[in-house]
């Protein structure tokens, strides 16, 4: 299971770092969200990021009105290039143009039914699309039980949080959503800084995340797996490493997975942990990362709180293992050139710690 | 030709002839040369720009490639879509159009020499001033539609989006003054006889073309002049946090930017017309249907902007009209269509390169307005909006609806233009080279998008499933570049070595195939009259023409805007170094803007004195004026002074 979200999910694993711990066996929260049911939808390859192979039922609406319009255009495609190579090949046996009233005439006619065919096509295609616009506008709206997940954009990575009316239910995580199955989902989406666009194809298209706004939509994933989406607009130098993990699985596992991610960060165990918070807590780590329980409670970067239950780094573009976790740590500019955090001045003992500290964070 | 006597040939020829030397070239105000011009600068740019698109593709041609960096990268895709938007495809339009229209409507110049030699002079700059940015290191990074708050000061620091600013105001000055060229040339200058139903097709489609500059440009000219106030004096028109709008930036670049696609597609709708008329035989079928296809699209277009918005998050009823609007704007396309095909169904074919690049243009164009329909689906458009599929979709619409119906106008009009024909076998490879390698690079992208490769990523995993795909597209751009550096090597030897081509090679029906090639500087020996609405075919052997116009100054006729009756003679300026000059002080004020705003001020100082030097009435003319008016006076003095 490792080995196959290893070659699917994440990018790379960046070139500049080490590769020792590759083989480590799956956190046990990521062995849990990896259902038999969610290998399936990993077996095809790119398929995690597909229009092409919906999960939800706004995807799967907007895949039957695509089939709809294919199907269409390529008999309206076909249609006209046949007559116009059929023109061609008349005029070309002919020696003279024809130039006679009646020819006119019928030439005439076959424009002017051109013309209301094309017109009653595009209306029933206009009848279609607005059908399921409607379909997805209003799916879910009038669900008693519905989750609210807010998204926010950074360059570039993506906030999640999970509201809750007590502050102490409030889940705050990074580049990986969790959703169940069969429940309508209300995505609010905004930005702190430039324009993105969350894209995650299996489940529905995209909305654009604009500074000032907060724009809404819905979604359903009607089975479970681990999907992926990206940043769609534009944003600025590391446009194309803007990624991230939905999970999507049974309501019982979510719960789970909720419950899970509202305790506090575990205190470190070993000396080595414990040497390693000290060592975060000191580092300017804290200026920007915040782990529940402790003193740190900065929000400009991710919050690390369940770091090590995430299935991957720098906003999807590393697989969260030790080896690229210390990369990260140590040089993030160099595997993400352009990305916010700092390289940091650290030791290899002070390295070894702290990637142990941030491991203990599940 | 005893009527030649008439005319004073040799006069005539003198007052026209282009200076020779140096500084003789730099104050051309000649329209031929100024279109041509045009044409060579923009294929210059178009060949930029097409090298930049191959290190795209030769980036993505493996996943995590690193030939190139992410910076370099989206410096390369914002200068490819800013030049082939801005610096080729409006450009080489509008030179085709200050090249032929004149031709066309039977006039000896455009109606404003100087201002036309002016409105090059900023395009040139403005493309040497964004390329010489690029070289120092501030190539534009923002994408070529520059949205903030990304291309605003806060996150695009530097001067690289200034530059992109500043060259839109260059570029769309010179758009301007080519509309109001064209505008008032297709209106006032036409040979009487030509009234506004006997006009030639695709001197329609410019003047539907002249007419979405005027309304379409200065939208985008507020936009790129509101960011870059935003960005070098501080003012708030984009700043979401002091009251400005993002979305607004939008909404101003979408309502320039989709009539844009049209004010590149609607010329080439015209060469297709011509073109198509000359191979078949016969007039293009429906006249009156082309002609209001044609400017029903150009109110349409304005009408459908917000489809490039739909993932903003507009209200749903808005959606639907622009959706509506969008689908609608493709009855008048077909309906086009249709027309072309019923003229080729009752013509006589003959098979020539021009031909073969119209049959291209049908094969893949249709496939373009037909993702087109797609897109104009709000939920399609959510998933493929920013794929890969619409790098596909407006690639098929763009390249398969102007660019080959372009390339169909440069091999037709290219023994007009030489007065030698090209190499028919080359020109026959560059077509099929271009038909299979457009078609290999870009088929692709349609798959790529639907599974979900978005556009502007400089890299993406091996995992994603998207390299065979991507290296397909590779592949096929190699196709392409052969056949256009065989296309321009055809041009190259044949301009000097062709066999001559003669007056009307193609035995075509416009009035530019009455007279030479390539066409004497004044066009027209006699200013021709038009008694039908192919020119060439309805004259009768012994069509009148118009006498009278003087030989030892550049003049046209006026004639009225309805029915082309002659209204009166008018002179017009000749040779001027001073577009040149003005256009240097107008470079100045922009390109020093960026870095110091009083520069402008004193760029726009030193313009109002050659303005000076522009408006300057000579002596001699003001005593010839005295004297006419005086002589005018005389005869008609009795009525006048009652």
């Amino acid at each position: 299971m490792n080995g196959r979200a290893h070659s699917l999910l994440p990018r790379r694993a960046g070139e500049k770092v080490p590769q020792a711990d590759e083989g480590a066996p799956p956190h046990p929260a990521l062995r849990a969200t990896l259902s038999p049911q969610a290998g399936r939808g990993l077996l095809v390859v790119g398929g995690i990021q597909s229009a092409l192979n919906p999960a939800g039922v706004q995807a799967a609406s907007i895949h039957s009105l695509w089939h709809v319009f294919l199907w269409v255009s390529v008999a309206v495609y076909v249609i006209t290039v046949a007559f116009f190579f059929l023109a061609l090949i008349k005029a070309h046996r002919r020696t003279a143009p024809l130039d006679d009233p009646g020819t006119e005439r019928r030439m005439t006619i076959a424009v002017s039914t051109g013309a209301v065919i094309t017109a009653v096509t595009l209306i029933s295609l206009l009848v279609a699309d607005v059908a399921t616009g409607h379909t997805i506008g209003t799916l879910g709206r009038n669900g008693a039980k519905k989750i609210e997940i807010e998204v926010t954009g950074h360059q570039w990575w993506w906030e999640v949080t999970y509201p809750n009316a007590e502050s102490d239910k409030i889940i705050k995580t990074a580049n990986e959503i969790h959703i169940p199955t069969g429940q309508p989902i209300l995505f609010r989406v905004t930005t702190r800084d430039v324009i993105h666009s969350l894209w995650m194809p299996n489940l529905h298209g995209k909305r654009d995340l604009i500074p000032g706004r907060v724009n809404k939509f819905w979604i359903e994933a009607d089975r479970a797996g681990v999907f992926r989406g990206q940043c769609a607009e534009y944003c600025g130098m590391q446009h194309a490493n803007m990624a991230l993990v939905v999970v999507a699985e049974s309501p019982s596992d979510f719960s789970r997975w909720q419950e899970h991610q509202r305790t506090p960060a575990p205190d470190p165990q070993t000396p080595e942990q414990k040497r390693g918070q000290q060592a975060f807590l000191s580092l300017p780590c804290v200026n920007c990362h915040a782990v529940t329980g402790t003193d740190a409670y900065a929000t400009l970067g991710p919050d690390l709180t369940h770091i090590a239950t995430r299935t991957t780094l720098a906003a999807g573009e590393l697989i969260n293992n030790k080896g690229n976790l210390s990369g990260w740590i140590s040089n993030a500019p160099s595997i993400k050139p352009g990305v916010q955090m700092p390289a940091n001045v650290m030791d290899a003992q002070q390295v070894n710690d702290v990637v142990a500290y941030l491991e203990s964070l599940r | 030709m005893s009527e030649y006597a008439l005319t004073n040939e040799p006069e005539l020829a003198a007052t026209w002839a282009p200076k020779k030397g140096v500084l003789g070239w730099l104050s051309e105000t000649g329209h031929k040369e100024i279109g041509l011009r045009y044409i060579v600068t923009a294929m210059c740019f178009f060949a930029v720009a097409g090298i930049e698109a191959a290190f795209m593709r030769l980036q993505l041609s493996r996943p995590d490639n690193t030939l190139l960096g992410p910076d370099m990268y989206n410096q390369l895709f914002t200068m490819h879509g800013t030049t082939m938007m801005f610096l080729f495809a409006v450009p080489v339009m509008e030179g085709m159009g200050i090249y032929l229209v004149p031709l066309m409507v039977g006039t000896r110049n455009v109606a404003f020499p100087r201002l036309n030699a002016f409105g090059y002079f900023v395009y040139l700059f403005g493309g040497i001033f964004l390329y010489t940015m690029f070289f120092l290191g501030a190539g534009a990074d923002a994408g070529w539609f520059a949205y903030v708050p990304l291309s605003g000061p806060t996150f695009s620091p530097g001067k690289r989006v200034d530059t992109w600013s500043q060259m839109i105001t260059f570029t769309e000055l010179s758009a301007l003054v080519v509309a109001i060229e064209i505008t008032v040339t297709a209106f006032k200058q036409r040979a009487p006889g030509m009234s506004l139903n006997r006009i030639p097709l695709f001197v329609w489609s410019m003047i539907v073309t002249a007419f979405m500059i005027i309304f379409a440009m200065p939208s985008v000219m507020l936009d790129s002049g509101y960011l870059a106030l935003d960005r070098l004096i501080a003012t708030h028109f984009f700043n979401q946090s002091e009251g400005g709008d993002t979305i607004l930036y939008q909404h101003f670049f979408w309502f320039f930017g989709h009539p844009e696609v049209y004010i590149i597609f609607i010329p080439a709708l015209g060469f297709i017309s011509m073109i198509l008329s000359a191979f078949t035989g016969r007039k293009i079928f429906g006249y009156p249907v082309m002609v209001s296809s044609l400017v029903f699209t150009g109110f349409m277009a304005f009408g459908l902007w917000v489809h490039h918005m739909f993932a903003t998050g507009l209200p749903q009823l808005g959606e639907s009209f622009f959706t509506a609007a969008s689908m609608i704007i493709s009855i008048p396309t077909g309906v086009q269509i249709f027309c072309w095909i019923a003229t080729i169904w009752t013509g006589r074919l003959v098979v020539r390169t021009p031909l073969l690049y119209v049959i291209g243009f049908f094969v893949v164009f249709i496939i373009g307005g037909l993702s087109g329909v797609m897109i104009a689906s709000v939920p399609l458009d959510l998933q493929l909006h920013d794929t890969f599929f619409i790098v596909a979709h407006f690639h098929y619409v763009l390249i398969g609806g102007a660019v080959f119906p372009l390339f169909a106008a440069f091999h037709f009009w290219f023994p007009k233009m030489t007065g030698r024909m090209f190499s028919e076998r080359l020109g026959r490879i560059s077509f099929w080279l271009l038909l299979i390698g457009f078609n290999v690079t870009f088929f692709p992208m349609h798959l790529l998008g639907l599974m979900g490769m978005p556009r502007r990523i400089y890299t993406y995993g091996p995992q994603m499933g998207w390299t065979f795909l991507n290296q397909l597209a590779s592949a096929g751009a190699v196709f392409i570049v052969a056949s256009i550096v065989i296309m321009l090597t055809n041009f190259w030897l044949s301009r000097r070595s062709g066999v001559l081509a003669g007056n009307n090679p193609w035995n075509a029906d416009s009035l530019e195939w009455s007279v030479s090639s390539p066409p004497p500087p004044y066009n027209f020996l006699h200013i021709p009259v038009v008694s039908g609405p192919n020119a060439v075919w309805d004259a009768a052997p012994d069509q009148p023409y118009v006498v009278g116009m003087r030989t030892h100054r550049r003049e046209v006729l006026v004639t009225k805007t309805l029915d082309a009756e002659p209204s009166h003679r008018e002179e017009i300026p000749g040779h001027s170094i001073v577009p040149l000059i003005l256009a240097l002080t107008t470079t100045f004020a922009l390109w020093g803007a960026i870095f110091f705003a009083w520069w402008f001020t004193l760029g726009a100082i030193l313009s109002a004195v050659v303005l000076l030097f522009w408006f300057w009435p000579k002596r001699e003319d003001v005593e010839e004026h005295l004297e006419n008016e005086r002589k005018f006076t005389m005869k008609r003095g009795g009525e006048v002074t009652a």
